[in-house]
């Protein structure tokens, strides 16, 4: 669309917000004068439909073939705009946004004084109006294909849908067995649930899914590309088991020397595994793996005269000469679902953790009352790290101590400066309750005292559940206790129980530290593979956190579950539903439109300096080979469907020789010009 | 909101108190006086009841050891408030005689003690140390800065002494200020009285400044906080003995040879462990006498006890029934059978060692002071 430019003007009020301070009737009397602009109108509000009919109106009556509206920023309302001049047949690149409320009138009170500058930033954006070229938006194919970092129960539930939607699903899990947290835990606030009951399912389904590819103990390595085209490398890391024989058994780490040495990590440490080992009973797949670490063939080079799980293992599935497997795939979105890890109490010594063996971690305590955790879901006091006394014939086992008195402390390591956590977790004080009631439940007897400093009880069903739990004869303290230390073989804790002011030395036999949930300390990993930005709280940061809480700042790749911040498994699952429909919808249109205002060079000027690949966030710039008369060269070359117009690159070429579209020196210096600025 | 209401509610971030009760929870003085230090941050917003809150007795019983500030969740210091009222007290010249005459001997003499200036190097009178000069040209390693404590009290003087006897051990180039020497003006700021500690602040300063030295190696953790931490412009490096000597000590300068078969246990002062995290050096000390077993206290490093010496409390009594804490510090330390409880600050010393006496068991356990035992051991 060539010819002489025809700009129509359209001033804004946004009811008060701008006309409250800038005289808008006089500021159309004044764009009327400016040249080539063929109309100047303003209205209530230009965002709404009928606003938008004089626009269109405007357009198809008077020709116009440039559009300025000045309004808001960009950011809120470009994009309406824009579709406002395609829906009437003018290229929608033709539009330029004049910002007269953010930059004027909200942060003016001289009414003459914001009419004059209303007037310079409304000359300047037709200046550039004048200047503006039709741009292409293209679009690409979509790969129809997922890739789901994380399978807990968010990476799980969105794995489930956008496979039984009819796409391909790759699920990669870092650990030996998909399930999370979620696994670990006996029931679930509010309706005790039980976990593996709702979960176990869910875990067997992602593994025989016929759209759905399971990676367990492996490791994206690395991603390229950009939305509908993202190439992918995992590494498979070898179990030293061949899964295709492997039955499960389990005869292998019964014969392992090693058997029960270790810390079982799955049992927050408090059950023991030996070096081949499968998590948990219910774990999927149901492959026992080696750790390597552990095994004594794999470091030691011996394991006796030949290692027993090798004699043990029927299917001769066991095989130390197994290597990691390097696998590459496409996909055309990324949903990231890589959960969370609980606050590390050792952080917070007044509470001597690690130091008494009765002072426990809430997760710690969810693997003792679960039933197939590793005291069998009995609620008894521990003694860490004593080896077990081997067991004279005959001799009984001493029965473990069922505590008297059982206290937790909330809030521990959330809502606290003094560990950089400001944030509440969410979902402590609820597991608190919960976790409360089992201890009612299993072990009647014993004193249940909850001190706190907030209950928040703010989900479905939450305030019921936390009103039963005290009838349940549950001693909920208003104080967030300060101390723990030990007198006459009791712990004792100390904090004031603020409603009457009265300091508390409470006696107890354990303590559990409802400890909160924290980003990952391998954060980075993923941070660096998909440039992820993170919120103040270090959780990944979500594109807007009301109305895009499942996007984030890069097209194609979205968050579920805790890895975007604390929340319970209601939350998880809702956002995990979220993330995959927002994941389908490319797949679903088949296409995505890149950016069209990206950058192009001129190869003519273009020293080959590099600078440009440099600074481009998007890695979307390379240098090529080009023949200059009969000089072969380096030159700067755009991949355009990397490119994210983010302008670095043209702010930072020192020949001019890189420039943005819709922001070239040749538009935007006019503009500036206009401004007065010299 | 007037200006003075706005001003204590904004310099104590009162607003931002949750009403928790963190701070009241880990008072180590709240399960034997009447302070809720939580109350006051509550009371506080309230401009008509700060003279009353000024007037109530229990605002004398915080220690200032920092607990509630160290444990508090939204970052802000409550001892700090009681520390205001208790200025809002002196500006109105209500305080007790006891304090009044330590405030007055510190202006007229350098000293809380109402000793003379005179008297200030009598502890090293015998010793054969350089005393430094400002403005020398040579430069000296360590200027040793003495706490009024330690160069006055007869019981305490023989840590400084002992100080000397090590560092000499160790050849360490270092020299005392002498007669110029003034309280640190820790307990002064703590017993509210700003003004003067302004003073000490400035004045001494100034005269640490004029001297050529490496650093400033204070004997008492609360001068060694207090330069280190309030002081405005001081330009030497800061440390605390245990800190020069568990370097001496590693670097192989330092060297122990007298075997000392005891079991010895280490009391944590709050000036030292939870306000200046300083908690591996005494033990790593105190773990190399030959000969010696340590052991630490149930309640120890960050969950230490306070022993009640801090915050002015050398000069204002607590009304109490209830035991003292340094007291009960005594019998933990029997019931675990510690022969030697160890201090790294002089008031820990003075008060652990008068819970001995009280409890009567000063015959079989001692209280001394990492530098005597060190003193002991070369
Ligand atoms: C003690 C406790 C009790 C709780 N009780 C309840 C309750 O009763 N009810 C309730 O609703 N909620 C409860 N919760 C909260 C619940 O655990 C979480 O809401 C839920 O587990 C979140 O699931 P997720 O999938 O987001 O994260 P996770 O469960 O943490 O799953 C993340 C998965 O991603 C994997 N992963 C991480 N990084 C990578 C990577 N780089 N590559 C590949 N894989 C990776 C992890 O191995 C893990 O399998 C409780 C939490 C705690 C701590
Ligand atoms: C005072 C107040 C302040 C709040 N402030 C905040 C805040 O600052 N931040 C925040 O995040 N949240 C806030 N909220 C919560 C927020 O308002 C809700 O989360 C949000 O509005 C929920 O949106 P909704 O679409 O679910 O429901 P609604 O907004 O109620 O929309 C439901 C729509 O359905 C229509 N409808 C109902 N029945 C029928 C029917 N049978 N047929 C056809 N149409 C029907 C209704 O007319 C209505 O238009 C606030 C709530 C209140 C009350
Ligand atoms: S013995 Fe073999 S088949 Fe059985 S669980 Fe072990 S590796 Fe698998
Ligand atoms: S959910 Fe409850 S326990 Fe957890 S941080 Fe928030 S207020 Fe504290
Ligand atoms: S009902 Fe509303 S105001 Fe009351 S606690 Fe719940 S969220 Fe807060
Ligand atoms: S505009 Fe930004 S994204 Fe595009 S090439 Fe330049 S630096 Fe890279
Ligand atoms: S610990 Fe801090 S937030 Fe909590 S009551 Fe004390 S001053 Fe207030
Ligand atoms: S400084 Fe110590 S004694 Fe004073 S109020 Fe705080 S915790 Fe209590």
């Amino acid at each position: 669309m060539n010819g002489k430019p025809r700009i129509g003007v359209y001033v804004c009020h946004c009811g008060t917000n701008i006309a409250g301070t800038v005289d808008v009737e006089e500021v159309v009397r004044f764009a009327q004068t400016i040249p080539d602009v063929t109309v100047a109108r303003n209205y209530s509000y230009m965002c709404s439909d009928p606003g938008q009919a004089l626009i269109v109106d405007d357009i198809e009556k008077m020709g116009l073939n440039r559009v300025v509206v000045a309004s808001c920023s960009p950011r809120m309302h470009e994009l309406t705009f824009r579709k406002t001049l395609n829906g009437a047949g003018l290229n929608p690149y033709f539009l330029e946004m004049a910002n007269i409320r953010e930059q004027c009138s909200w942060v003016h009170e001289d009414s003459i004084a914001a009419t004059e500058k209303s007037k310079r930033i409304i000359e300047a954006a037709v200046v550039k109006a004048r200047r503006l070229e039709a741009l292409d938006q293209k679009e690409v194919d979509v790969e129809p294909a997922t890739l789901i970092i994380g399978a807990g129960i968010a990476g799980i539930q969105a794995a489930l849908d956008i496979a039984d939607a009819g796409f391909k699903v790759y699920l990669v899990e870092k650990s030996p067995t998909v399930g999370g947290h979620m696994a670990q835990l006996d029931k679930t606030f509010p309706t005790l649930d039980c976990s593996a009951c709702i979960l176990t399912p869910k875990m067997v389904d992602v593994a025989n899914h016929p759209n759905i590819e399971l990676m367990t103990y492996s490791k994206v390595e690395d991603i390229s590309g950009y939305v509908g085209n993202f190439d992918i490398k995992v590494r498979k890391k070898t179990r030293y088991v061949d899964v295709s024989k492997c039955t499960g058994c389990g005869d292998c780490a019964s014969a392992c020397r090693q058997a029960g040495r270790f810390a079982n990590e799955f049992d927050e440490g408090m059950g023991m595994r030996g070096a081949i080992y499968l998590p948990f009973p219910q774990a999927v797949p149901a492959k026992y793996t080696v750790d390597k670490e552990s095994c004594l063939f794999l470091s030691k080079g011996k394991c006796g005269e030949t290692p027993k799980c090798l004699e043990a293992c029927q299917p001769k599935a066991i095989n130390f000469e197994l290597e990691d497997e390097i696998v590459d795939f496409k996909v055309g979105t990324i949903i990231v679902a890589t959960g969370f890890d609980v606050f590390d109490a050792t952080l917070k010594p007044e509470y001597a953790y690690g130091v008494y063996d009765n002072v426990v971690t809430a997760l710690e305590f969810e693997r003792m009352v679960n039933a197939s955790g590793p005291t069998g879901g009995k609620v008894v006091m521990l003694e860490r790290g004593k080896k077990k006394k081997k067991k004279k014939e005959g001799e009984e086992e001493e029965a473990p101590k069922v505590p008297e008195s059982v206290t937790f402390i909330q809030c521990v390591g959330s809502r606290d400066k003094s560990v950089g956590n400001e944030y509440c977790s969410r979902v402590c004080c609820m597991y608190t309750a919960k976790l409360a009631h089992l201890v009612r439940d299993k072990a009647p007897d014993a004193e249940v005292t909850v001190f706190y400093m907030d209950v928040r009880a703010f989900g479905k069903g939450f305030e019921e559940f936390y009103d039963r739990v005290r009838r349940e004869g549950v001693r909920y303290i208003r104080g967030n206790p300060s101390e723990i230390y030990r007198k006459n073989g009791k712990l004792i804790v100390r904090a004031e129980d603020t409603l009457t002011s009265t300091p508390l030395e409470h006696e107890t036999d354990m303590v559990v530290l409802s400890v909160g949930l924290c980003p990952r300390t391998d954060t980075r990993d993923v941070i660096d593979l998909l440039k992820l930005s993170q919120s103040s709280d270090l959780f990944y940061l979500e594109a807007h956190p009301k109305l895009r809480p499942v996007d984030t700042a890069s097209d194609g790749v979205y968050l579920a579950g805790v890895c975007q911040g604390p929340k319970d498994i209601p939350d998880a699952v809702a956002q995990a539903k979220g993330a995959a429909s927002a994941a389908m919808i490319p797949m679903a249109s088949g296409k995505v439109k890149v950016e069209a205002q990206t950058s192009i060079v001129d190869e003519t000027t273009c020293r080959g300096c590099g600078f440009c690949v440099e600074v481009c966030p998007y890695t979307a710039i390379e240098l090529v080979e080009i023949n200059r008369m009969g000089w072969h060269v380096k030159a700067a070359r755009v991949n355009e469907a990397l490119c994210k117009g983010c302008g670095a690159c043209a702010a930072a070429c020192l020949s001019g020789s890189i420039q943005q579209r819709s922001f070239k020196d040749l538009q935007l210096l006019p503009q500036i010009q206009a401004l007065g600025v010299k | 909101m007037c200006a003075e209401e706005l001003d204590f509610i904004e310099k104590y971030d009162l607003l931002g108190c949750i009403q928790c009760g963190r701070c009241t929870g880990g008072c180590p003085v709240a399960t034997r006086t009447p302070l809720r230090v939580r109350g006051f941050m509550y009371d506080g917003l309230n401009e008509e009841r700060l003279e009353e809150l000024s007037e109530k007795p229990e605002i004398w019983d915080c220690t200032t050891c920092f607990t509630c500030a160290a444990r508090c969740p939204k970052g802000l210091e409550p001892l700090e408030v009681l520390i205001g009222l208790r200025s809002l007290l002196i500006e109105e010249g209500k305080v007790q005689p006891t304090v009044r005459d330590a405030l007055e001997s510190i202006f007229k003499d350098g000293n809380p003690w109402g000793s003379p200036r005179s008297k200030r190097m009598d502890w090293a009178a015998d010793l054969d140390v350089k005393i430094l000069e400002p403005e020398d040209e040579e430069k000296t390693d360590v200027m040793l800065y003495i706490c009024c404590t330690d160069a006055y009290d007869p019981r305490v003087m023989k840590v400084a002494q002992a100080l000397v006897k090590v560092l000499k051990a160790a050849n360490v180039d270092f020299g005392l200020i002498g007669e110029e020497e003034s309280c640190c003006g820790s307990e002064v700021r703590r017993l509210g009285e700003e003004g003067l500690f302004e003073m000490c602040d400035e004045e001494n300063v100034e005269m640490m400044n004029s001297y050529n030295v490496g650093s400033i190696v204070a004997i008492s953790p609360h001068c060694y906080n207090t330069l280190k931490k309030e002081y405005h412009g001081l330009k030497h490096p800061v440390l605390h003995y245990t800190e020069l000597v568990a370097q001496l000590l590693e670097d192989g300068k330092l060297t122990l040879n007298t075997e000392m078969k005891k079991l010895i246990t280490y009391h944590d002062p709050c000036f030292l462990g939870k306000q200046n995290d300083i908690y591996d050096e005494p033990r790593y000390i105190l773990t190399r006498i030959p000969g010696a077993e340590y052991k630490d206290f149930d309640r120890c490093r960050e969950r230490s006890l306070c022993c009640e010496g801090g915050g002015g409390k050398m000069w204002v009594e607590t009304e109490s029934k209830e035991e003292r804490l340094a007291e009960i510090r005594v019998d933990d330390a029997k019931e675990m059978g510690a022969e030697v409880i160890a201090v790294a600050c002089p008031f820990c010393l003075l008060t652990l060692e008068d819970a001995t006496k009280v409890k009567g068991v000063d015959e079989e356990m001692r209280v001394a002071d990492i530098l005597e035992l060190l003193a002991e051991a070369l």
